[in-house]
């Protein structure tokens, strides 16, 4: 039985969690102090050693990452965070920022540190204004604490952090467009090569990080890279914030070693509401190919998820019970994914407006089962051939789902409409559930 | 696709043809769809399979643009050559993949050739051809059919394209994403979003060539639209590329909408007759009419592109005055004559003058006409003054003409667009590319965004053509050049910061001075310019606004007196004869020793004289002309220009008709005088050409700079030039260009308006003992104090003909009511 390993969730439940003085008696910026008195090279050689990889969803090593700018040539060279959190179901970062942001704003100030930059941005998801404000305020207190600014804690390393609200799309998320949007322009992937560690923000060398990514640094810095590599598993070091949501009896935040796994998970959060049973989940947000009940015992790391046929992804645990009509669920993300389209390439832009069309006809039975093969090649034709992600990870529901559940596609179109009752699979109207 | 294994270019990705071979090390071998395959370092695997024979279907790809990758038609399947082993060879080249195990196609027009690299197209890897298939099925989903109504069927690349690579039937039965059709985003650009691609060709052509972001995209996913800002209306003088470089028929000209189908027109090429810049063009016209004309490609002159008076301004021999018949005055009234008729009244009247007669040539000819008026000079009329100049001109002028220009070409060394590209700086005096010859603007955009160019302007004010060039301003009054050309290699406390830069810039090595033909107006500006270049090693070139001009000296059309000296001798009753081509009177101020010739003047001189008239379209002329020979407009003649390189651009007659070209008619007009000239063909013309002497050697010209005028209280100098877009003739009948015309503004520093009291946005009224000028003001910074600048010729206010003087006069200038503004055409 895997155990939970609470480090970045630790005091969430302090009555005043968020501020700089509960931080700090909770070790809070001790870490700089001893990152401060290492050599940058040791800190990015730390990072790597720990096995770090990227809690943004992709897991591309940390410390590689760093490695990849070039030599100092005198310029600016920047650190972004990337708190565009904004799929369907990831809601780590948020909650992160807004109960500990200290350890976002102390990870910041290393990575800094390490990689040789004296201005990093956060870039928030622009509709967590609540955030937001905390944000700023955190940063204000390391300011005023001396962890900002010039000269920080006497090292003579100046560091600056702003942080930026977006203006409220998913595809900011994509670091490229991420950082077209923090330089003033319209929120559209750019092209690679150049790698933003080349040519990023402002054409300057820039390492992109996910906000939980960033906040296991400290953790990492005061424990060693040894004590962070000794949880998880061989592949997916470390431990990592597991989101559960949807029919759960205790959904939230569950910190855990990667490679624990769904049926740990849920006992852990009580289980399936009212004791229905598990229809699908996804491993890692909307756009990560569903998973059904006979993948419970999947060890929740990078490797083990995409053995299994999935991504382990930003980690966020969406549970369906048997209440929930998959077509449905798979509709309204793909409404999603095509809203959010920024509309630069083709087979994002006009492959969900298209996909969405059929999805919403077979939801209410009309169509045929030739529309299903449709879906799938619309699909074939939209993954990896999209300019970025975004337009991939729109096809991951549809595939999964007509893999795991052609029958109840079928079942539409045979009785010419949804056979679930909508209001049974709600979370807010659990009277009126009946199965 | 190529018969040949090895296709080899040396042609690099971008286009730096000028650069000559490529060496052998910088080459790239990969593999396209089984073909070796060898391209400079760079090259776009898109231009390398081009260059193979092997074409890619694609939308946003342009070669002239910076690639974007967005449409994802050009996907192909690459290889990457492995790891290197021990020795060096690379390892076997391995698919690129994503997800693992599935092949991950790349779009060729972003992704540069790798030495070892294997391509597979749509030719040789069936996944690429169904990935396309995808694609293109998925463009057309929400693209109307409307192709039976579309200008663009029938060329269009999406057509095309759909049909080469894409499904015979679309899957896609659900609801078309529409909205309502067309909209303005210009009164000469209209966009059907409905058929838009989202390429974002059009947006980037706009950002990046012209330097004009006033569409952008906007919008998101299946709603994205090109958009145009509320406050900055698509005036561009290049937005008509934009409907030329769209792949489908979302952007349309206004002019051209619902005119004809592209496989009724048929196609001529042709030279713009519009600017000495010589852009190649195409001329589409349909039964004897001409329906539309776009750029063509020549990598020497305009690469692709041209402006939207090239493209548009076409329509004024249409307008209702064009001069059918020869035309003889009889008790003061123009009739109809038959052609013996009037040249024999034509060769009455000259022969009556013999010894006493001029020839005033026009700055529109082709070089084929010009020379036969030169040889009309010489022999009937026994070695009678000629000049080109239609404007003003200065003895000065010719001189230098003469000497530093005339017989220059780019196979004996003269500057070329592609010395402008790789210049090290480039220094511009009196002389605004973007209004007086927008293709050599585009170039020196182009070479300072590619190459770092640095560009500096001796003028008035920074215009936005200035700050597009990244450029900076060496601020001068008109009048004032000389001294400011002086002064950047002569040690002065006048000297500023900026010129001392430029001074130093200038020595770079490749550096070039572009001078205009407004610099003839201001005495020793011209000398100067021969004197900086001489000291700092700068290449000079002269650029003169009308297509026909240099053309026009080459031909030896500048002989003897001036134009104003003709017409002054006109007036003075010593000359009683002018031959007149395509010459407005109005446009004729110059200085000169008797004195200031003003236009009124130069309507009395011809009034006074015996006037032959050679002319597309009544004019001024012709109210005074005793005969009218109906003359060619340019889709009707064949000829050539010679562009302001020296560079000779031939174009063929697009359309068939009766009427003659200038040197025609005037062969015909030497055989009534019985001294024939031999012009009457354009083989004849172009032996006679070729035979011509080189002119005898010419001492450039050395005068000082002219004191400097300084103007008294409640005057200021006048500054001015003619906006590329205006109220002149050759853009008549056209009212969807003249929509996108600058407004017209008169130009003071902010200084200036404070002394004058003028506020900005306010109306101004500047003026001479001739006439006066209202209109609003624009405070303009950085701009010179004492100056004020008006468009030459926009609507509302032309100068000459309303002032009666050009730059670097003296004028009033004062606040007037805004009520003033209301009145007629802003002229009181």
């Amino acid at each position: 039985m895997t155990t939970l390993t609470p480090i970045l969730t630790k005091f969430w439940d302090d009555p005043q969690s968020w501020t700089l003085q509960t931080y700090e008696r909770h070790d809070g910026y001790r870490a700089l102090d001893r990152a401060l008195s290492m050599d940058p090279a040791e800190l990015v050689q730390m990072a790597k050693d720990s096995g770090l990889r990227g809690r943004g969803g992709a897991g591309f090593p940390t410390g590689m990452k760093w490695g990849f700018l070039p030599p100092p040539d005198g310029g600016p060279r920047y650190l972004v965070v990337n708190a565009d959190e904004s799929e369907p179901g990831t809601c780590k970062d948020i909650p992160l920022m807004m109960a500990a942001p200290h350890f976002l704003i102390e990870g910041a100030i290393i990575t800094s540190f390490a990689i040789g930059c004296n201005h990093a941005f956060i870039y928030l998801r622009g509709e967590v204004v609540h955030v937001y404000r905390r944000l700023l305020r955190a940063v204000e207190e390391a300011y005023a604490a001396g962890h900002l600014g010039k000269n920080i804690h006497g090292s003579g390393f100046d560091l600056d952090i702003t942080v930026h609200a977006g203006a409220g799309a998913y595809i900011c998320g994509e670091e490229t467009a991420l950082l077209d949007s923090l330089e003033g322009r319209r929120g559209q992937p750019r092209s690679k090569p150049p790698f933003p560690a080349v040519a990023g923000l402002y054409a300057r060398p820039t390492v992109v990080n996910n906000v939980e990514s960033i906040a296991s640094i400290p953790p990492i810095v005061l424990h060693g890279d040894d004590w962070f590599a000794d949880m998880g598993t061989e592949g997916s070091k470390g431990f990592g914030i597991f989101s559960l949501s949807g029919h759960v009896e205790k959904p939230g935040q569950y910190e855990a070693p990667l490679g624990i796994t769904m049926r740990e998970l849920l006992d852990l959060a009580g289980g399936i509401r009212g004791g229905k049973k598990i229809k699908f989940w996804t491993p890692g947000g909307s756009s990560t190919p569903l998973f059904t009940a006979e993948h419970l015992d999947v060890p929740l790391d990078f490797e083990g998820v995409a053995k299994a046929g999935s991504m382990l992804g930003t980690r966020a645990l969406q549970v369906f019970d048997e209440t929930t009509c998959v077509v449905r669920a798979v509709d309204r993300w793909t409404d999603f994914y095509m809203h959010e389209s920024c509309g630069k390439c083709t087979p994002c832009r006009e492959g969900t407006y298209w996909l969405k069309q059929i999805l919403g006809r077979l939801e209410k039975g009309q169509g045929d089962e030739e529309d299903l093969e449709k879906l799938l090649d619309i699909c074939d034709n939209i993954l990896g051939r999209a300019f970025c992600a975004l337009g991939d990870g729109a096809t991951s529901p549809i595939t999964s789902s007509i893999q795991y559940f052609r029958d109840e596609y079928l079942q539409h179109l045979e009785q010419g409409g949804c056979p679930f009752d909508r209001s049974a699979a709600t979370l807010f109207d659990k009277e009126g559930a009946s199965l | 696709m190529t018969t040949e294994k090895t296709a080899t270019t040396g042609k690099p990705a971008a286009a730096d043809a000028a650069d000559g071979a490529v060496e052998k090390a910088d080459l790239v071998q990969l593999t396209i769809d089984g073909l070796d395959v060898s391209v400079p370092k760079g090259t776009l695997i898109i231009r390398a399979a081009e260059q193979a024979g092997i074409e890619i279907p694609r939308f946003c790809d342009h070669p002239g643009l910076d690639p974007v990758g967005a449409c994802r038609q050009c996907l192909v399947e690459v290889w990457m050559p492995g790891r290197p082993g021990p020795d060096g060879t690379p390892g076997e080249p391995m698919q690129m993949q994503g997800p693992p195990g599935r092949m991950k196609p790349q779009a060729s027009c972003v992704m540069t050739v790798a030495p070892g690299m294997v391509v597979k197209t749509q030719y040789t890897s069936e996944a690429i051809d169904k990935a396309q298939h995808g694609v293109m099925e998925m463009l057309l989903i929400n693209h109307p059919l409307d192709c039976p109504v579309c200008d663009k069927g029938g060329e269009c690349p999406l057509q095309n394209q759909a049909m080469s690579n894409g499904r015979a039937v679309s899957r896609f039965e659900d609801i078309k994403r529409t909205y309502p059709k067309p909209i303005n985003i210009s009164s000469q650009v209209l966009l059907d979003r409905d058929r838009c691609i989202l390429c974002a060709r059009c947006t980037r052509f706009s950002e990046q060539i012209a330097g004009d972001p006033f569409i952008e995209l906007v919008e998101r996913g299946a709603l994205q639209q090109v958009g145009i800002y509320e406050e900055k209306p698509f005036e561009s003088y290049f937005s008509g590329n934009t409907v030329q470089i769209c792949p489908v028929g979302a952007l349309t000209g206004a002019a051209y909408r619902f005119r004809a189908r592209p496989f009724d027109l048929v196609s001529t090429s042709s030279v713009c007759e519009h600017c000495a810049s010589g852009c190649a063009q195409r001329t589409d016209h349909r039964r004897g009419s001409v329906m539309r004309r776009l750029a063509s490609y020549d990598p020497a002159v305009n690469e692709e592109w041209n402006c939207d008076k090239g493209r548009w301004a076409f329509t004024y021999p249409l307008v209702g005055d064009r001069i059918q018949f020869p035309m003889v005055r009889e008790n003061g009234v123009l009739r109809v004559a038959s052609w013996p008729e009037a040249l024999a009244a034509a060769a009455d009247g000259l022969a009556a003058q013999a010894g006493r007669t001029g020839v005033l040539v026009g700055g529109r000819v082709s070089l084929e006409d010009a020379f036969a008026y030169s040889a009309f000079a010489r022999t009937p009329l026994g070695g009678a003054d000629i000049d080109f100049r239609a404007r003003p001109h200065s003895a000065e002028e010719a001189d230098f003409l003469a000497a530093a220009v005339r017989g220059r070409t780019p196979e004996n060394g003269a500057v070329t667009y592609a010395d402008l590209e790789r210049a090290s700086a480039v220094l511009l005096v009196g002389f605004e590319p973007e209004d007086e010859s927008p293709i050599v603007f585009l170039r020196l955009r182009k070479a300072f965004r590619k190459h770092g160019t640095a560009v500096y302007a001796v003028a008035p004010w920074a215009t936005r053509g200035l700050r597009k060039m990244g450029g900076q301003l060496l601020a001068s009054a008109p009048g004032t050049e000389a001294q400011v050309l002086d002064g950047i290699t002569t040690e002065s406390s006048r000297a500023t910061e900026a010129m001392a830069k430029a001074g130093e810039a200038l020595r770079g090595g490749s550096a070039i001075i572009l001078v205009g033909e407004r610099l003839a107006a201001v005495p020793g500006a011209l000398s100067a310019a021969l004197r900086l270049a001489e000291e700092t090693g700068a290449r000079l070139a002269w650029i003169p606004r009308r297509a026909g001009e240099r053309g026009a000296l080459e031909a030896g059309a500048l002989s003897g007196r001036s134009t104003a000296e003709m017409l002054r001798a006109a007036i003075d009753g010593e000359i009683g004869a002018l031959l007149v081509g395509g010459v407005d009177p109005y446009d004729i101020v110059a200085a000169g020793p008797a004195g200031p010739l003003t236009s009124d003047d130069a309507l009395d001189a011809l009034q006074r004289a015996f006037v032959v008239s050679l002319e597309v379209r009544e004019s001024p002329v012709t109210e005074v002309a005793d005969v009218v020979l109906p003359v060619a407009p340019h889709a009707e003649k064949a000829g050539s220009f010679v562009n302001w390189e020296g560079r000779t651009r031939v174009f063929e007659a697009a359309l068939e008709s009766g009427a003659m070209s200038d040197y025609r008619v005037l062969d015909l007009l030497a055989t009534e005088l019985g001294n024939p000239i031999g012009t009457r063909t354009l083989a004849s013309v172009r032996d006679q050409l070729a035979a011509q002497p080189a002119p005898e050697p010419v001492a450039a010209p050395a005068l000082d700079a002219a004191a400097v005028v300084e103007p008294g209280a409640g005057q200021v100098l006048l500054a001015t030039w003619p906006h590329l877009l205006d109220m002149g003739r050759m853009q008549d009948g056209e009212p969807f260009l003249a929509g996108t015309a600058p407004a017209t503004v008169a130009r003071i520093s902010a200084a200036t308006a404070e002394a004058f009291g003028v506020l900005d946005g306010g109306a101004v009224e500047v003026s001479t003992p001739e006439g006066s000028i209202v209109v609003p003001v624009e405070v303009t910074d950085p701009m010179v104090d004492h100056v004020v600048w008006l468009p030459t010729n926009s609507a509302g206010a032309p100068v000459r003909s309303v002032l009666g003087v050009d730059a670097g006069a003296v004028v009033g200038l004062r606040s007037a009511p805004d009520s003033a503004l209301t009145t007629q055409d802003g002229v009181a």
